[in-house]
């Protein structure tokens, strides 16, 4: 009886669950969903931990331990993290839930009695949680530290593409040659660890540049899917469906993002942008026109309509409230300024739209790529802080380019563009945009958050 | 063959439920606006965090003596309780902005 109750709360947490992640897809309710998300999560914990078991020795003690302490840590992450800084942050806990999958089910492996038949379906769930979970893991470690900056895109592997293939036939042939086994033979388990291990490193060192985000999402759900194969070693109802969804809704958000840069999932995961390398524009000498900050302000005063074009550039430069002053001022001389925002701008999408809110610029203010686009033509000037490739026009006429086909801001359309860069170097995808050199625009060299506060000061004088 | 079959008949609740939830989260974020897709992505990473439950579990069939095992699992928890927490934390962090600017 008392154990039909407790398979009865499970069920209340996956509905806690599943009414969480429903809401967090409406702003208005976003932040109770995550509570009650959080509560179903929570409810969760307290049933395991009391939950009547045959042979318990419940070990109290290591349990109340590992949740005070990874519950700290992850509190105080959270809590210190820089808005900016949060695809690195999600990457990375990502990345420790995939780690736990991989020690669970290296344990299980290690546990198992003696005698037990390997060709089963219990060894291949539990070698299909040591799997993904692994990849999830060190995948994920390795996309956090490309966006931390300790990794670079430059480290390219010889021939990705084939030494991605030879790894995973090695994981499905070392799976199966474990299972083929008359009984465990561990060092073959901790062999199979390292190979997917390495795995999920030469998976994501050759993706970089615009794709970063897709592959999170794809890690993240990879996750998800390692937490359902640990769920499936205990059947425990609560991981097996909560790993499904994440594993289910993860993926596609991944389609979703690829559609937003007219790529396929495939082309993401085999090709990857740095592995192109540049095509075009390079060579020729082709001028670039600089700015001044007076010039520019002044034409900002008298313009009617401004677009402001936000990048990656403006989360690094902390510029969002600088950003958000200089539109404030503008809106009181007159001008119409709004902001357009590509999918796929930052390294996340809809990170510009959490930077933006953070600096309280209203809602209505954020026009989406159609949108953007469609007002492009009657827009005086459009600035771009920070981005480089999300308005690159070699992605709609330059067949070689790794970018083709992602849908663009159209910035040329607009009178006049003014570009705000650090330097001439080439955006994250590691190209050169033609933008630059184009007869519209003007670049403004230095950091976005000088910049800008320098217009605003010269647009409060003028 | 026979084993597949049989495996199949003998878990057959579970593949209901394996396939019913592939769908549910395919619908849940079919309608997701463009902005909300970080915190949902990073709300959905702490719920992935639900791998705790299984360290929980593998812990509490341990035996005491077994330190070994007892690290690796406490090891398991705590990584991802990080992730849980971490994960909700943020993700209310995210959303507190969107709350802000309505009133």
């Amino acid at each position: 009886m008392e154990n039909q109750i407790i398979d009865f709360l499970y069920l209340v947490c996956i509905v806690l669950f599943i009414i969480g992640l429903k809401r967090l897809s409406h702003p208005d309710s976003a932040k109770k969903g995550n509570l009650i998300a959080a509560l179903g999560m929570g409810l969760a914990i307290v049933i395991t931990i009391f939950y009547p078991m045959e042979n318990e020795s419940n070990n109290y003690g290591w349990i109340v331990g590992g949740l005070i302490l990874g519950g700290s840590i992850g509190w105080v992450a959270a809590k210190r993290i820089k808005m900016t800084a949060m695809p690195e942050m999600v990457s990375l806990f990502n990345g420790l839930g995939g780690a736990c999958s991989m020690l669970i089910a290296t344990v299980e492996f290690y546990n198992l009695p003696e005698g037990v038949a390997m060709m089963s379906a219990e060894v291949l769930t539990i070698i299909f949680a040591l799997f993904v979970g692994s990849i999830a893991f060190t995948g994920s470690i390795v996309a956090w530290g490309k966006l931390e900056g300790f990794l670079r895109d430059n480290l390219v592997l010889p021939a990705p593409q084939i030494i991605n293939l030879v790894m995973l036939i090695a994981a499905i042939g070392m799976s199966g040659y474990i299972m083929s086994q008359p009984e465990l033979n561990f060092t073959l388990v901790l062999i199979l660890l390292g190979i997917s291990l390495i795995y999920g490193v030469t998976f994501v060192t050759p993706i970089g540049g615009g794709d970063m985000p897709v592959v999170i999402s794809l890690l993240n759900s990879f996750t998800g899917i390692a937490a359902a194969g640990a769920g499936l070693i205990y059947g425990n109802q609560v991981m097996i469906v909560g790993g499904i969804i994440v594993g289910s809704a993860g993926t596609i958000l991944t389609v979703l993002m690829c559609k937003a840069m007219n790529r396929s999932l495939f082309n993401v995961v085999i090709g990857g942008f740095s592995a192109s390398g540049t095509s075009s524009g390079s060579g020729s000498e082709e001028i670039v026109k600089e700015a001044s900050h007076s010039d520019t302000a002044i034409q900002l005063k008298y313009s009617k309509k401004v677009l402001i074009v936000p990048g990656y550039g403006l989360a690094v430069a902390q510029a969002q409230h600088v950003c958000h002053d200089l539109e404030r001022t503008l809106e009181n001389e007159g001008v119409d300024v709004k902001y357009a925002i590509h999918p796929v701008a930052g390294r996340m999408p809809g990170h510009m739209n959490v930077l933006l809110a953070e600096a309280d610029v209203p809602y209505p203010k954020l026009l989406e790529l159609e949108e953007a686009n469609e007002q492009m033509s009657a827009t005086d000037m459009v600035l771009v802080i920070g981005a480089n490739d999300v308005v690159n026009p070699s992605a709609k006429d330059d067949k070689g380019s790794p970018i083709y086909g992602m849908p663009i801001l159209d910035v040329e359309k607009a009178s006049t563009v003014i570009v705000l860069k650090r330097s001439m170097r080439p955006g994250y995808a590691g190209i050169q945009n033609p933008l630059f050199f184009g007869d519209k625009t003007k670049m403004l060299f230095g950091d976005a958050k000088d910049s800008l506060s320098k217009l605003k000061a010269e647009v409060a004088n003028a | 063959m026979n084993d597949i079959m049989q495996f199949i008949i003998d878990n057959i609740e579970m593949l209901y439920i394996l396939v019913f939830a592939i769908f549910l989260g395919m619908e849940i974020i079919g309608k997701v606006p463009t902005v909300l897709h970080t915190p949902l992505m990073s709300g959905a990473n702490a719920i992935s965090g639900v791998v705790v439950i299984g360290a929980i579990i593998l812990i509490r069939n341990t035996d005491p003596g077994n330190y070994m095992i007892l690290i690796i699992g406490m090891l398991g928890i705590a990584l991802a309780t990080i992730n849980v927490i971490g994960g909700f934390a943020v993700t209310d962090r995210m959303l507190q902005m969107f709350k802000k600017k309505k009133k």
